[in-house]
Order: C-alpha cells, then sequence, then structure tokens
C-alpha cells in the first residue's frame, strides 16, 4: 500500500488550476498557427493572430488566457493500492481548487444551485469522475471548462441502424448550430455507446486525451479525420466569423452498448483549451 | 463585407450617425466608457424597467459589454475580461435598444428580433474574440463598480478602456456577418 497525502493533493491540485488557466500549451498554440496558414478568410486569419497574441500576453503579463475559468473538471485515476491520508480525495481536490482559484485571481464561475443561483464563491465544487484502477499511482487530469463551449454539448439516443452516417450527420449539426457560441475552433469529444450517463461522461473524457494522439483503435481514427474534415467545411471559421477552421480536433471515446441502442454525445472545449494532467 | 478590414475609432456615447456609418465586417478601436452586463445584471435591469424605477445608468448612446472579468491583480483595474455568448442576452436586448442603447458587445450571433430592433431604432452589434481575456483586459484602464455589488463577477461597472477592438457583426442595415460569412466559406 503506497500513502499520499491529503496535503500534498491539495497543493498540487492548486497548482494545476493556476498553471492550466494562464499557460495555452504549446501544442495548442501550434494548431492555431498552422490554421493560420491554412485559412483563406481575412477576418478569420486575424482571429487566429489575435489568439496566439492573447496567449502571449497571458503567459507573459500574467493575465489568465479567458476570463471563463471554467468549471473544474477533474478525472481521476486513483490506484486501488493508493491510501489518501489525512481527509478524503474529493475534499483535498476541492480545497486545491479553492485556493488555486483564489490565490490566482481565477473567476468564481459556480452557483450552489441550478435555480436559486447562488455563487459559491470559491469556484467549488470541482466535477470530480473517479476511476479505481489497478496500482499505486494517482493520476490527475484538469479541464478548466468554459460555459460558453458547454452550453452547446448535445446528445442523442440514435438507432443501430443509423449507423456511421448518422453519427456523422448529428455531430456535425450539433457543430452547425453551434456556429462561433462555443468560441470556434473547437475541440470536439464525442462519446458513442455505453448508457445515457456513461456517453456523455465518454465525450468529455475525450476533450482529456492529448493533442495530436489518435484514436488507438485504426476504424475510429479514420472516423475522427473524417468528422474534422467535415466539420472544417461548414464555413464557420475562427470565432463564427467566416472560414475554414472551426475545429482542430475530434476526439471519439467509445464503450460497450446494449443491442437496442445507439447513444452519441457530443461535448465541445473552446479554442482556450485549458488541460493539465499530473501522476503522483 | 468590405475587405480588407477597415478600422474606425469609436467614441461612446454613440448618436444615431456614429452606428449608421458603419457596416458589417468594420474593425473599431473603442475610447471611452462602456459598462459591463450579463446575465444577472440584465435581469435586474429587466426588474427596474418593468416596475418603472431609475435605472443606474442612463442608456441613452451608450454600450454595453457582455463580460464577466475575473478578479484584478494588485495596482490593476481589471483581470482577464473577453466577452461572454450575447444569445443568452437576447431576450432582454430589443427592450433596451428601444430605451436608447446604441450598441452591445459580445461573442456569438443574436436573435432575429434584436437585429430587427437594431434596424428600427438604429444599434449596432459588435463581437469581440472570444478566449482573448488577456488581450481585452490590457485595454481597460479603469472599472468603477455602478450597481449590484452582490452580483460579483455579474455586477454592473463602468470600464474606461483604450482602442479597444472588435469588429461589427450587425449594422443599422440589418445584415448579419454570421449569415454572410458562413455562406461565403462552406464548401460541399
Amino acid at each position: 500500500m503506497r500513502i499520499i497525502r491529503f496535503e500534498d493533493i491539495a497543493e498540487q491540485t492548486k497548482r494545476m488550476c493556476m498553471e492550466a488557466t494562464y499557460n495555452l500549451s504549446d501544442s495548442m498554440v501550434k494548431k492555431f498557427q498552422s490554421a493560420q496558414q491554412a485559412e483563406t478568410s481575412p477576418l478569420g486569419k486575424e482571429v487566429l493572430q489575435q489568439l496566439i497574441d492573447n496567449s502571449r500576453i497571458a503567459r507573459e503579463e500574467n493575465y489568465p488566457i479567458c476570463q471563463d475559468t471554467g468549471d473544474a473538471v477533474f478525472f481521476v485515476e486513483i490506484g486501488q493500492d493508493v491510501h489518501v491520508e489525512g481527509g478524503s480525495l474529493v475534499d483535498a481536490i476541492n480545497k486545491g481548487v479553492a485556493n488555486g482559484y483564489r490565490e490566482g485571481y481565477l473567476r468564481f464561475s459556480i452557483v450552489a444551485d441550478p435555480l436559486r443561483r447562488k455563487n459559491t464563491g470559491d469556484n467549488t465544487p470541482a466535477m470530480v469522475t473517479l476511476w479505481l484502477v489497478p496500482g499505486d499511482k494517482l493520476k490527475l487530469s484538469f479541464l478548466a471548462k468554459g460555459g460558453g463551449c458547454e452550453n452547446m454539448s448535445a446528445f442523442k439516443m440514435l438507432t443501430p441502424a443509423d449507423g456511421v452516417k448518422g453519427v456523422k450527420e448529428f455531430v456535425v449539426s450539433t457543430i452547425k448550430n453551434a456556429g462561433g457560441n462555443p468560441c470556434p475552433p473547437v475541440f470536439v469529444g464525442v462519446g458513442l455507446g455505453g448508457t445515457f450517463d456513461q456517453c456523455c461522461m465518454l465525450a468529455k473524457k475525450a476533450l482529456l486525451r492529448e493533442i495530436g494522439e489518435k484514436h488507438p483503435d485504426p476504424f475510429y481514427a479514420q472516423l475522427e479525420a473524417e468528422l474534422l474534415s467535415e466539420i472544417n467545411k461548414l464555413g464557420i471559421g475562427p470565432m463564427g466569423l467566416g472560414g475554414r477552421t472551426t475545429a482542430v480536433e475530434v476526439h471519439i471515446e467509445t464503450l460497450p452498448c446494449h443491442i437496442t441502442s445507439l447513444p452519441v454525445a457530443v461535448n465541445m472545449d473552446c479554442h482556450a483549451h485549458r488541460q493539465k494532467t499530473v501522476v503522483l | 463585407m468590405s475587405e480588407p478590414v477597415r478600422t474606425i475609432k469609436l467614441k461612446p456615447p454613440l448618436n444615431d450617425s456614429d452606428v449608421s456609418s458603419l457596416q458589417i465586417g468594420d474593425k473599431v478601436l473603442i475610447d471611452g466608457a462602456i459598462y459591463t452586463a450579463r446575465d444577472a445584471a440584465h435581469k435586474r435591469l429587466f426588474e427596474l424597467i418593468e416596475t418603472k424605477k431609475d435605472l443606474p445608468f442612463s442608456l441613452k448612446g451608450e454600450v454595453i459589454y457582455y463580460v464577466g472579468p475575473t478578479p484584478p491583480r494588485p495596482g490593476r483595474p481589471i483581470g482577464a475580461a473577453g466577452p461572454t455568448t450575447s444569445y443568452r442576452m437576447d431576450p432582454y436586448t430589443p427592450r433596451l435598444v428601444e430605451l436608447g442603447l446604441k450598441a452591445t458587445i459580445g461573442k456569438g450571433p443574436r436573435a432575429s428580433a434584436v437585429i430587427d430592433a437594431m434596424k428600427k431604432f438604429k444599434a449596432i452589434y459588435l463581437v469581440a474574440i472570444g478566449g482573448t481575456g488577456a488581450l481585452l483586459g490590457r485595454q481597460v484602464v479603469k472599472s468603477e463598480l455602478i450597481a449590484f455589488e452582490d452580483l460579483g463577477t455579474e455586477a454592473i461597472r463602468r470600464l474606461t478602456v483604450r482602442d479597444f477592438p472588435a469588429i461589427v457583426a450587425n449594422d443599422v442595415a440589418g445584415r448579419d456577418i454570421f449569415k454572410e460569412a458562413v455562406a461565403k466559406y462552406a464548401t460541399e
């Protein structure tokens, strides 16, 4: 059995929140640069230039990349040989989020109740999904998830007869309907299979896979590439102002499902894709 | 849409001729005072309008920016301050435009009812580039709390901005950059 201290998890979580929201990853900036080369719309090129400039200003002058510093989404894999000492794992993450958002001058964007809407005042609770896995490691994956792109999510129960064609139509029409709202160029997460609840979780999980990393199954890697190509024919472009760069990447995650069902979920992340993974 | 992009200075408060000279695709640089308001502040402004009470600021000729900034670091007026998605304010905007509001700044397209009201009462909709919170926050030189302090990031503030960049997305002719530009670049 391996012991990991509550305070160490809280400290690590705090740092992840602050680093991700101030420093856009080099791989995302490279995506903007290559998109700018390929973009034919003058306004689209200008928007991409502003995104590149913004990431530099954020880093050099100590501003968050975007004012929507998001839901603190955590996907956590905890080894079954790990014991957290000094408190619960979820409490440690919440402590780290509260401290990170306060000390990092980040925005508190969470209300305690969906209808009565009083702000919790420290951006907690974090939105935590836990998996118990073999081993003695603790893997924390963080996504600062903006609300504008989250609002454009969609889910549908297709029938098995709808197949690949039905999935493509649903994903592409979801991006089309979202237009400029989710801050394109977006990162598209697609969940396929599972149950209703698992399918939506998969769409979010897909956003946590590293930029540039294709699905390990060539069938789905191909589908990811085809979806990206179709989405970029929509003409929506950077911030919806017209152009070829509507999405930078499509990731698909799948699970087995019932013989009657073909669940499909779409979750998008904005171009301010603030993701960080740490293994303790 | 005019190409290459032309750039026009805009100094609020604005009058009919200021906004009528602009067309979709124009880039503007705003100098002067603009007011922040988003979801919760709009709800409260509307309650005041419906009960015929005074508003915390006169809407005539003014500009509303849909933003909920991050807290300022010590010595700065504001933190990151990019636009939020505008369609959530669509139910409120036609009435505000009727009361004299001349421009709104946000991101993403507007409802046809908003576009019609802007045409009728001569107002424009500007988009700032979403997700450029650092770049836009840096153009804010002063921030004063005006109303609804309890709303935190959603309170109404008067921001003094210098060379604040935005793009005209709907003009007084009723044109819509989102519809026209997307149609232009869509391929099949």
